[in-house]
């Protein structure tokens, strides 16, 4: 009791005291990382000039969806729209089954020749061959143009496939496998009928991670579909928001001058960007709970 | 839990080998495709490193072109930027590594600390957010906000600075970016270490009146030691991978004295130019300097580890 009493008094801040400091702090975190997200969606609602004018710091000025109803009737973004949905849904369930057959043997203690194949893949991790070598390798695969270049390359993305690996080993009770195998099933069925469906939270994880991979990506498919009519949506939107150049229908949309069209092109930065981050914004709190139980998996004995 | 475990490794040293690999087809057969896959868009492009150093001709393949040695190499180190891509490459990756590696470290011990289980995982959601945007839309927002006329900096600052065209603004856009896309997301590990220690430590420290920052110098952070120096580790032996794709958006021909980094210049003189062997050259150099890094760290995290305590 002494000592409580005294190093209570000696340090300073109660508990109490601490707690309001945290909530502080932590608010002001909150609105540096929130801010800047807020800020373009009302800035999307907001008359151009009233944001450029400063006008809109807290709410939208000048309330209109044209923004959004010009960036809808763009059809090199829808083009680019439609091209993302697909590459992103393709692309995610090759990658989680690549990643599930993988992982699986890997994490089967008795397989021989199991280390030989994690180290195998592990190399791919630290080192590869570089751009040039790996870009004429596709090449010569006749990939080029092909929307498989986005997904065979990378393959097995062996960072996630470690999680899984050590989520499959720490996880999954070892009996219940044994047990599905001492009832005669193959290790493909018990793959499928115990593995799996033991392993949905992990599963989830990497449906999300590998859905924000294809959809964000765009430097894949700079390099390997060259053209404006595979382009997937962020490849899109560099011309619109790094080069602010005016696309051609944009420019058939405006009847006025050129200050119309300056207008425009303005706007459409702002709904654009919404447009683009907004799906994997909504999707990933769905799965956040399971981010810290995979990571845990994944990072002791990683 | 142990025996039988035990039991069964037993029984299959007995069998042969060959009896053991045929028992389990159906997992290579899982393998088949991954491994193939592999071998072919990985390990076939680091056997084609070797174009480095050869003067490579689409026509007579990766194999046949002529044999040119370290001639690359040397027009590499004699281009004119080359010191200036070098000392950029490292310099940025270097200041980015100081400034964002601290900062997750202290948002998960700050959260840990938190009471209040619903504040704490909003507060979790909107760190991670950021994370979730494609680099494009980033760079866009940051060109938006750093915008001469009317971008938000300019405005909260009563100024019309042109950030992008300011050499020195660079590295602290490029690092001050990076701290608010991927901070939140880095607390990730750290949480999940925090939340595996035994809570009987706090109880007993709170019993003897430790206050909250003695809780979190004396248990926390012991705790949170080796997972730190391994993720020091690891970016250190990343140094010279700075990632290209913010540094070409984020490019401008003014502030290219700090922004020419070698990525950029793989990919242009690679891609853009087809200049194959030369660009595969200056990617492997970046390549070595790495495994070196990472080798030379790896040594002095070992020696550190027979020193002290740590990991």
């Amino acid at each position: 009791m002494r000592t409580k009493s005294k190093a209570g008094k000696l340090t300073g801040f109660s508990e109490r005291t601490s707690d309001i400091i945290l909530v502080a702090v932590c608010l002001v975190i909150l609105i540096i990382v929130a801010y800047p997200l807020y800020y373009v969606l009302v800035a999307s609602v907001s008359n151009p000039y009233d944001v450029y004018a400063g006008k809109t710091f807290a709410l939208p000025s000048g309330f209109t969806f044209d923004g959004y109803k010009a960036v809808f009737a763009d059809p090199s973004i829808v083009t680019g729209y439609l091209n993302s949905i697909k590459y992103t849904v393709v692309g995610t369930v090759f990658s989680v089954v690549m990643l599930y057959l993988t992982a699986y043997p890997l994490s089967v203690k008795e397989l021989p020749g199991r280390k030989f194949f994690s180290i195998f893949f592990i190399i791919t991790m630290y080192f590869g061959g570089g751009l040039v070598p790996t870009y004429l390798i596709v090449k010569q695969t006749g990939l080029v143009n092909n929307m498989w270049a986005l997904f065979l390359p990378g393959g097995v993305a062996v960072g996630n496939m470690i999680i899984v690996r050590n989520f499959f080993e720490n996880s999954i009770p070892k009996e219940m496998i044994e047990a599905a195998e001492i009832d005669g099933a193959s290790k493909w069925t018990t793959f499928l009928r115990v593995v799996v469906p033991l392993s949905r939270s992990i599963m989830a994880v990497m449906v999300v991670f590998s859905m924000v991979a294809y959809w964000n990506d765009w430097f894949t498919s700079l390099i390997y579909l060259p053209g404006t009519a595979k382009a997937p949506l962020p490849l899109v939107l560099r011309n619109i928001l790094i080069k602010s150049s005016a696309s051609a229908s944009q420019m058939s949309m405006i009847s006025g001058g050129y200050a119309e069209l300056n207008k425009l092109t303005e706007m459409i930065k702002f709904s654009s960007i919404i447009v683009a981050a907004a799906p994997m914004l909504i999707v990933y709190p769905f799965v956040q709970k399971y981010f810290e139980k995979g990571f845990m998996a994944g990072a002791v004995k990683g | 839990m142990k025996k039988p475990a035990v039991a069964g490794a037993v029984v299959s040293r007995r069998r042969s080998l060959g009896k053991r690999i045929v028992d389990h087809w159906q997992l290579y057969a899982m393998l088949l495709v991954p491994v193939v896959l592999t071998i072919i868009y990985k390990y076939i492009p680091m056997y084609g490193i070797q174009i480095a150093f050869r003067d490579y001709k689409a026509s007579r393949g990766m194999m046949g072109s002529e044999w040119v040695g370290l001639e690359w190499f040397e027009r590499f180190f004699s281009a004119p930027n080359c010191g200036r891509m070098i000392k950029n490459t490292v310099l940025l990756s270097l200041y980015g590594l100081l400034w964002s590696f601290p900062i997750p470290v202290v948002l998960a011990l700050m959260l840990n600390q938190m009471r209040f289980q619903r504040f704490k995982r909003m507060t979790q959601t909107i760190l991670y957010a950021p994370h979730f945007i494609s680099t494009m839309v980033i760079c866009g927002m940051i060109r938006i906000f750093l915008s001469p006329s009317g971008g938000l900096i300019n405005l909260l600052a009563g100024t019309s600075i042109d950030f992008l065209t300011e050499a020195p603004a660079f590295r602290t856009i490029y690092i001050a970016s990076g701290i608010w896309q991927d901070a939140g997301w880095g607390i990730i590990i750290y949480m999940a270490t925090l939340a595996s220690i035994d809570t009987s430590l706090y109880e007993a420290a709170k019993v003897d009146g430790a206050s909250m920052f003695q809780r979190i110098r004396h248990i926390d952070i012991p705790q949170l030691m080796p997972i730190m120096v391994l993720q020091l580790i690891m970016s250190a032996g990343g140094l010279m991978n700075v990632g290209f794709e913010k540094v070409w958006l984020l490019q401008t021909d003014l502030n290219k004295a700090v922004s020419d980094v070698i990525a950029v210049y793989v990919y242009q003189q690679g891609i853009e130019r087809a200049k194959y062997s030369y660009s595969t050259a200056v990617g492997l150099f970046n390549t070595i300097v790495n495994i070196i890094l990472l080798i030379a760290v790896n040594q002095i995290s070992k020696r550190l580890s027979e020193d002290t305590s740590f990991v």
